[in-house]
């Protein structure tokens, strides 16, 4: 093993001393190729992964339209066996608004990030969820544009270092992080708003509660559902791999608590609009 | 005499409001899904589809936006729906990253362009990034808007790509009796790749993508320089196969021929048939298609002329393609003007017959033709 100042590292200048091998293949059924090209340790695929199997439980893999938005979960909308349509940086929610008033027996989903959804198209979602848009739109959080390399976004937490913040986000120069799903819980037209994150296995689990309620409640027809997902990223947020899940805790974590922050279904356990956060 | 490649309707004859005639003719075409946001002219437009969609069973988005106006568009019409959106000036520029994209994304609707004035001819014809290209069109009065917007809506289908009406102020807003009913400009391919939902968990789920239709599972990733040239070959196939269209009058022994398009077409059309009645040797060339431009067409009509004389309402933008479609072989000159109303809503204070004769006189006579007597 390498060293550089005194921190371990890989040497990729040769192929490994022992060589990769397939020792089982866990792709669930509707992701093409489980080898994703996103970095190691990102939380980006573990999301994804939950929302498609969310999709195959219910058995809706043949009405279901997924809208994506850029960013590095890009690289998931031509990886998938469920139909989608490529949206610009920040327009998934009117696509898919389009689609589902066209067709209302699509079941119609965004993949969005925090840059693409709070930072380019905010007025987006925030007018899909108060016209009450038969959609749910997932927000795969990092507090980042991880695509472009690590820049500060609307979600970006105070203290937090990205690369147009080296010193740190502060309210000063940079002004207040946006609460997306807190915002969103306020409007009359959301039917179901949560918060999870993939940082561990039981916000994982608690995660795929949360996509599970937002598609139920979307066949519901009666509102707007959203699901943010706190999501790693270690290259982005310049932090080990390892590192990272701790690192989300400390950063987006913090502001950002998981938990479902508005239910108004019928048959929820929860009273209407109750806020955990 | 007078050429136009669009053809007449017949039945009963109404009296309507231009933006109404559109409306009508996009429904009577099958469009069953519109967004818009109100920008003059284009409003009555948008208040004509929320009237007449619901009752069809179609859905009439009033967007936040224009960006989310050609957002839902896209929506719609990836799920095969005949759709179409619009705006003017300011708003179309909005637009105009979604329009580009949705030539690589290969998703067809009609972009209904109500301008202000005719100072959007470069957004229309060369507007977003990218090398994105396709077809406009421009009607001259309400009959040919309703003729040209169901046959936008054919287009598209046919080449896949959005199609864009240039509009104006005075189609949007005059009252004329017109036909409006179901023409059929012959068949279209399936639309085989618009989405339902149907095709996942298949192994082979529909991708609709401005990144190309690569899949991973085919051990491709996106091919942004592959799918570019491939959409490139789409396009130009298009341009290959679309005939410009252009309206000529007089020109066979013409020694100045005036160009215009739109609104200010039909008044150089009326300007130059009445210079003719008294004895000027003039003729005209409308394009009908600004993109295509009708090149060709205006070779041949310029054969006899010693001078081009080009009428805008706006400081000059097409008269780029009518000398890049003359290459310097007849000297071209501007006789328009630019939008001097204080509305700007795009009626040229010099949109008269008096003025516009008086100008194409003018040409003439600096273009070394002797008029004679009376002019
Ligand atoms: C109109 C436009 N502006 C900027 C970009 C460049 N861009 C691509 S991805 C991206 C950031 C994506 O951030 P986010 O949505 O948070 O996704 P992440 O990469 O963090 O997963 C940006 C700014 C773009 N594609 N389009
Ligand atoms: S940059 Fe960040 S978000 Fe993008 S793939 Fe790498 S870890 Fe994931
Ligand atoms: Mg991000």
């Amino acid at each position: 093993m390498l060293e550089f100042e005194n921190r371990r590292i890989v040497d990729t200048s040769r192929p490994p001393e022992v060589p990769v091998k397939l020792v089982d293949d866990f792709t669930p059924e509707l992701i093409d190729v489980g080898a994703h090209h996103l970095c190691p340790g990102c939380g980006e695929p573990i999301a994804m992964r939950l929302v498609m199997e969310v999709l195959a439980e219910q058995e809706l893999k043949n009405r279901a339209l997924a809208v994506f938005g850029i960013g590095c979960y890009t690289a998931f909308s031509n990886n998938l066996d469920c139909e989608v349509v490529q949206a610009l940086h920040g327009r998934a929610p009117s696509v898919a608004t389009g689609a589902k008033r066209a067709d209302p027996n699509l079941v119609t989903f965004t993949v969005q990030g925090d840059g693409d959804m709070v930072n380019e198209g905010l007025q987006e979602v925030l007018h899909a969820a108060a016209r009450g848009e038969q959609i749910t739109c997932v927000l795969l959080n990092n507090g980042v544009f991880g695509e472009t390399g690590g820049h500060m976004t609307a979600t970006t937490t105070i203290g937090q270092r990205t690369k147009n913040t080296l010193e740190g986000r502060n309210t000063d120069d940079h002004g207040h992080p946006i609460r997306i799903a807190s915002l969103i819980a306020e409007l009359e037209g959301a039917a179901f708003v949560a918060r999870g994150a993939v940082n561990n296995a039981g916000n994982v689990a608690r995660t795929k509660r949360m996509v599970e309620r937002a598609i139920e409640v979307q066949l519901l027809g009666i509102g707007f559902t959203f699901v943010e997902i706190l999501t790693m990223c270690p290259t982005g947020w310049f932090v080990e791999t390892e590192e990272a899940p701790a690192y989300l805790d400390d950063t987006i974590g913090v502001a950002n608590s998981p938990g479902v922050l508005r239910d108004i279904a019928p048959d929820s356990q929860s009273s209407s609009s109750t806020t955990i956060s | 005499m007078t050429e136009t490649a669009v053809g007449t309707a017949t039945g009963t004859p109404r009296l309507m409001e231009g933006s109404e005639a559109i409306a009508e003719a996009m429904v009577v075409a099958g469009c069953r899904f519109f967004a818009g946001y109100p920008m003059t002219p284009f409003t009555e437009i948008l208040e004509s589809m929320a009237e007449k969609l619901p009752p069809l069973g179609g859905v009439c988005m009033n967007a936040e936006s224009e960006l989310e106006a050609i957002g839902m568009a896209w929506g719609a019409a990836a799920t095969g729906t005949r759709t179409a959106t619009g705006s003017t000036g300011q708003g179309l520029a909005l637009m105009q990253e979604s329009l580009a994209e949705l030539t690589l994304a290969r998703i067809p609707m009609l972009v209904i362009n109500m301008a202000r004035s005719q100072a959007d001819y470069f957004q229309a014809t060369r507007g977003g990034h990218g090398d994105s290209r396709r077809i406009v069109l421009a009607p001259m009065d309400v009959s040919e808007a309703v003729e040209l917007t169901q046959l936008g809506f054919h287009l598209a289908d046919l080449y896949r790509n959005p199609v864009m009406v240039y509009g104006d102020y005075y189609i949007a807003h005059t009252y004329e009796s017109v036909v409006v009913e179901r023409r059929d400009f012959g068949p279209l391919p399936a639309k085989d790749w618009a989405l339902d939902g149907s095709s996942g968990g298949t192994g082979a789920a529909k991708l609709l993508s401005p990144l190309g239709d690569y899949k991973q599972r085919d051990d491709v990733g996106y091919d942004l320089a592959d799918y570019y040239a491939r959409v490139e070959v789409e396009l130009t196939a298009m341009e290959t196969d679309f005939a410009p269209m252009a309206e000529t009058g007089f020109v066979e022994d013409a020694e100045v021929v005036v160009v215009a398009f739109g609104t200010p077409g039909k008044f150089v059309r009326y300007c130059v048939t009445e210079l003719r009645a008294e004895g000027a040797k003039v003729g005209f060339v409308r394009p009908i298609s600004l993109y295509p431009f009708p090149t060709e067409v205006l070779r041949e009509a310029v054969r006899t002329a010693r001078a081009v004389a080009v009428y805008e309402n706006s400081a000059g933008q097409m008269i780029d393609d009518v000398r890049l479609a003359l290459l310097g072989t007849v000297p071209v000159e501007f006789i328009g003007g630019l939008t001097m109303d204080s509305s700007a809503f795009g009626v040229g204070p010099d949109l008269q017959v008096p003025i516009i004769k008086q100008r194409i006189v003018d040409a003439c006579r600096s273009a070394g033709y002797e008029l004679g007597e009376g002019f």
